[in-house]
């Protein structure tokens, strides 16, 4: 048999998003289903709405932040099978953020990985991401372009130690412009907190609870930036929070400063520059080309269906360079990302 | 080179002009001379002539970093940056051998410049064994000074400061120092700041003076018309026509030397006595108005202009200021001085290829309001007001001068196309096509490129992304469901485009979210503005 590319694919697109017959449920649906199987708690993969949602235990808390305490959320331990219907699932470390989750789905012997968003670089907020064998690999594409190659993360917290330290013998105070959930806790387990104090976004401080209670290294002393910890911050301190703060009274009241985006975008000099941004630093929780590559080579997929991002270019380079099936998952265009907003 | 990669990150990374300035001062104080004279060379907008293809160039790269030429282009498309694609793409291949440092001076004239002489194959060699050596960030600058298209967010009038500083002058001085042909050479450099005269002195145009647009707020508070001078904004080039001595030289304002277009211009000053530096405007000229601006057009970019181009395209420098003359500069003298001065100097001068710009008598601001209003049928561009007591500034300076156009032609067009866009808009669908109805089709009528805000601009790649039904290259052929409201400046008959029409500067002014395609302009509609436009 030739698996993978049978009449019935054991995972195929829907207009409610990937969808699996044989276990009737669905992987981070974009519409309303009665079997949601969630990668992660970012909103372009779990949105409200399901009957039921079924996610790595590891992500259960973040995830109930997001959907609502009331909404039918259950957890599952990483590496153990359950089955579903005809197939059998389990969930595995994607490395993206705390609880995000690669879904493993076997049928008679036929295993399907979709990775959802993931990295395999060294990250210590979160479970490393784990390869995971497999005939079929569904794997995202946000950075899949041999232009972005991420540095070495030690080497980029460096880079924004120092800037914080420049902008500290300036009486600036350091504004971090990152994704809320994910990054902004990376961020926070990777800075030197002994330069000085550090502030956060509401959105940023709402997640570090889960963080904390699942034994991720960040700092003490945290607090969140506001009107009444404004003097703390002024001229000192380091302050993270989502990009949308960007023109706000919010962060005027922490000026002067000096404003920084953490993302892979910012390997682009032309999208940090259209963002008035004094710096960028090139830090992403999603693979990047060689890392996509690799993971190709390491799940030992014979098949790769590829979503999100640049996916065109990644099924013309494994078919052409690669000798492999690959191909698009969603139809040309219609869940097409857009640029920059998002990195989640 | 890595001082110079340095400055150009430390320029490329700040939104501050006073880190800018610091930057650019810490680099001239300690650079050599042949590295400095190279460093003006880029930084006030000069490139070099391209020492190679720019199709070989990015097959040669490709190959060097081992992707096929599609995903390179793919890469391009993407990143906005051929320069910077190709740092980005090569950074991957790196060997581990250590980077070299070496001059400025010597990349460009022992590494780019030779490149012009080599062969084929002899070139890729040369570039591949260049690029080995240089680390990320030298890379990128190194293929910027091949790819050309150097910009890092400074002007040349930043420029000017950091190097007035040091010279310890006032930055005008410098500005006018840096005009005129920049040479790269030491000597040159060195006397910006001692700011001996250099052979090439006599060709030296001043900087120009800039006017701002004139909008509401500046509008209101105008003072007495009595204190301004009133004249057309005429719709050519600016340009300073010199004659010092014998030899006569025509710089336009994007400080191109112009004197082989326009010889029946040249010829007449020289016949001129004395020296003179003159600020006007290049017109084509038709009898006693000026011609479209398209026809003066077909003299540019031209080496040599035939008898024939002469006879059809008649041309006249139409002057508005007087900067020098005898060799004694004017420019702190006040407006009303340096025109009367002009004006006495001209009633000597007879010529169909020279003009003065009248002055426009008005007796209130009401009358020239209502003057403004015949712009178009004048075929100039609206009003110019300069207060008659001010000096001639170099560049920008708010309140003196001010430009005041009539306001623009607008219409109705639907996106059919989009493209990514380059440098800020890297990866962005910012490069836009706009049709309108022909019958019961579209047909394209402008590309616009400017004009929405940032917020805008996202909503828009957002709603192309999701609604691209087709594409052909890097174009995304869109739902023809969006209508924006585009402005631009002139009509023409154009035979090269499918409408058989040719907008001028066309930009975007609004996102008309509340029309539906059908309320698009046809064609017929943008047709009859041909007939107000001639």
């Amino acid at each position: 048999m030739l698996i993978g590319s049978s009449q019935q694919p054991l995972i195929k697109w829907t207009n409610r998003g990937l969808y699996c017959e044989k276990g009737d449920f669905y992987i981070d649906p974009c519409r309303r289903v009665d079997r949601a199987l969630i990668t992660h708690a970012h909103s372009d993969h779990a949105r409200v709405g399901m009957k039921s949602y079924l996610t790595a235990d590891a992500g259960v808390g973040i995830l109930k932040e997001r959907i609502g305490f009331d909404s039918s959320i259950s957890g599952i331990p990483f590496g153990k099978h359950q089955r579903i219907g005809d197939v059998i699932v389990s969930f595995h470390p994607a490395g993206h953020l705390l609880g995000s989750a690669q879904i493993r789905v076997e049928h008679r012997g036929e295993v399907w990985v979709v990775t959802g968003d993931y990295k395999i670089t060294h990250d210590i907020s979160c479970e490393a991401f784990e390869p995971v064998r497999c005939h079929n690999l569904i794997t995202e594409a946000t950075f899949a372009l041999p232009v972005y190659s991420w540095p070495d993360s030690q080497l980029v917290f460096e880079q924004i130690n120092q800037w914080w330290l420049n902008n500290q013998s300036e009486g600036r105070c350091s504004v971090l412009f990152a994704y809320a959930l994910g990054k902004a806790q990376r961020l926070l387990c990777g800075v030197d907190p002994s330069i000085g104090p550090i502030g956060v976004h509401g959105a940023v401080e709402k997640m570090l609870p889960y963080y904390r209670k699942a034994g991720r290294a960040i700092p003490e002393g945290i607090f969140k930036a506001n009107a009444e910890s404004k003097e703390k911050l002024k001229g000192v301190g380091l302050i993270i929070a989502p990009g949308s703060v960007q023109n706000t009274p919010w962060l005027r009241k922490f000026a002067p400063y000096s404003l920084a985006f953490a993302s892979g975008w910012m390997a682009i000099r032309g999208a940090r520059r259209r963002r008035a941004l004094d710096r960028g630093f090139v830090i992403s929780d999603h693979v990047d080309w060689k890392g996509i590559l690799n993971t190709v080579d390491n799940t030992g997929a014979e098949c790769v269906g590829v979503i999100h991002g640049y996916a065109d270019a990644l099924v013309r380079w494994l078919r052409e360079e690669r000798g492999l099936r690959a191909y698009e998952v969603s139809p040309k265009y219609a869940k097409d990302r857009p640029g920059e907003e998002a990195e989640k | 080179m890595k001082g110079f990669s340095e400055l150009y990150l430390t320029l490329d990374a700040s939104n501050r002009k006073n880190e800018k300035l610091a930057a650019l001062r810490n680099y001239f104080s300690v650079v050599p001379p042949e590295d400095g004279a190279w460093a003006v060379f880029f930084l006030i907008g000069n490139r070099l002539k391209r020492p190679i293809r720019m199709t070989d160039f990015r097959k040669w790269a490709g190959l060097a970093c081992g992707q096929p030429a599609w995903l390179v282009d793919e890469c391009y498309n993407h990143v906005g940056d051929l320069a910077e694609t190709l740092a980005l793409l090569l950074s991957e291949r790196k060997r581990s051998i250590r980077a070299q440092d070496r001059p400025l001076h010597q990349v460009v004239q022992e590494d780019i410049i030779p490149l012009r002489e080599l062969g084929l194959e002899e070139q890729r060699k040369r570039l591949e064994s260049i690029w080995v050596h240089l680390d990320g960030s030298s890379c990128f600058i190194f293929n910027k000074l091949i790819t050309g298209g150097f910009r890092v967010g400074v002007s040349q009038s930043l420029v000017a400061t950091a190097l007035a500083e040091l010279a310890n002058v006032e930055p005008a001085i410098m500005a006018h120092r840096l005009m005129g042909i920049w040479k790269p050479t030491p000597c040159a450099y060195k006397a910006l700041f001692t700011g001996s005269h250099s052979e090439d002195q006599t060709a030296k145009p001043y900087p120009f003076c800039l006017s701002y647009p004139l909008d509401e707020i500046a509008r209101s508070r105008l003072d007495t018309i009595s204190k301004w001078q009133v004249e057309w904004k005429w719709d050519g080039i600016r340009a300073q026509l010199i004659k010092r001595g014998n030899e006569v030289i025509l710089w336009s304002r994007g400080k191109e030397m112009l004197t082989d277009q326009f010889p029946e211009i040249v010829e007449e000053a020289a016949s001129w006595s004395g020296s003179i530096v003159l600020d006007g405007e290049l017109l084509a000229w038709d009898h006693d108005s000026p011609a479209p601006f398209s026809e003066l057009q077909r003299r540019l970019g031209r080496k040599n202009v035939s008898v024939k181009m002469r006879n059809d395209v008649p041309v006249l420098f139409m002057s508005y200021d007087l900067l020098e003359f005898d060799g004694v500069d004017f420019r702190n003298k006040s407006t009303q001085e340096r025109r009367s001065i002009l004006q006495s100097w001209s009633s000597g001068i007879s010529s169909r290829y020279f003009g003065i710009s009248p002055l426009i008598e008005a007796c209130s601001w009401e009358v020239v309001l209502r003057l403004r209003e015949e712009s178009r049928r004048r075929r100039v561009e609206g009003i110019m007001l300069k207060r008659k007591e001010a000096p001639y500034h170099s560049g920008r300076k708010k309140g003196d001068w001010w430009k005041w156009k009539v306001a623009p032609y607008t219409i109705d067009a639907i996106m059919i196309y989009a493209q990514l866009g380059h440098g800020r808009r890297a990866g962005l669908y910012t490069d836009y096509t706009f049709a309108v109805w022909n019958e019961d089709s579209l047909v394209p009528i402008a590309k616009a490129y400017s004009g929405l805000s940032d917020h805008d601009i996202r909503k828009v790649d957002r709603w192309i992304r999701q609604n691209t039904t087709d594409s052909h290259g890097p174009v995304r052929v869109l739902e023809p469901k969006q209508v924006f409201e585009i402005a631009f400046e002139g009509i023409n008959e154009s035979k090269r485009h499918k409408s058989g029409i040719a907008v001028r500067f066309p930009r975007i002014l609004r996102w008309r979210k509340d029309k539906l395609p059908k309320d698009a302009d046809s064609l017929k509609m943008v047709r009859s503005l041909l007939a107000v436009d001639s």
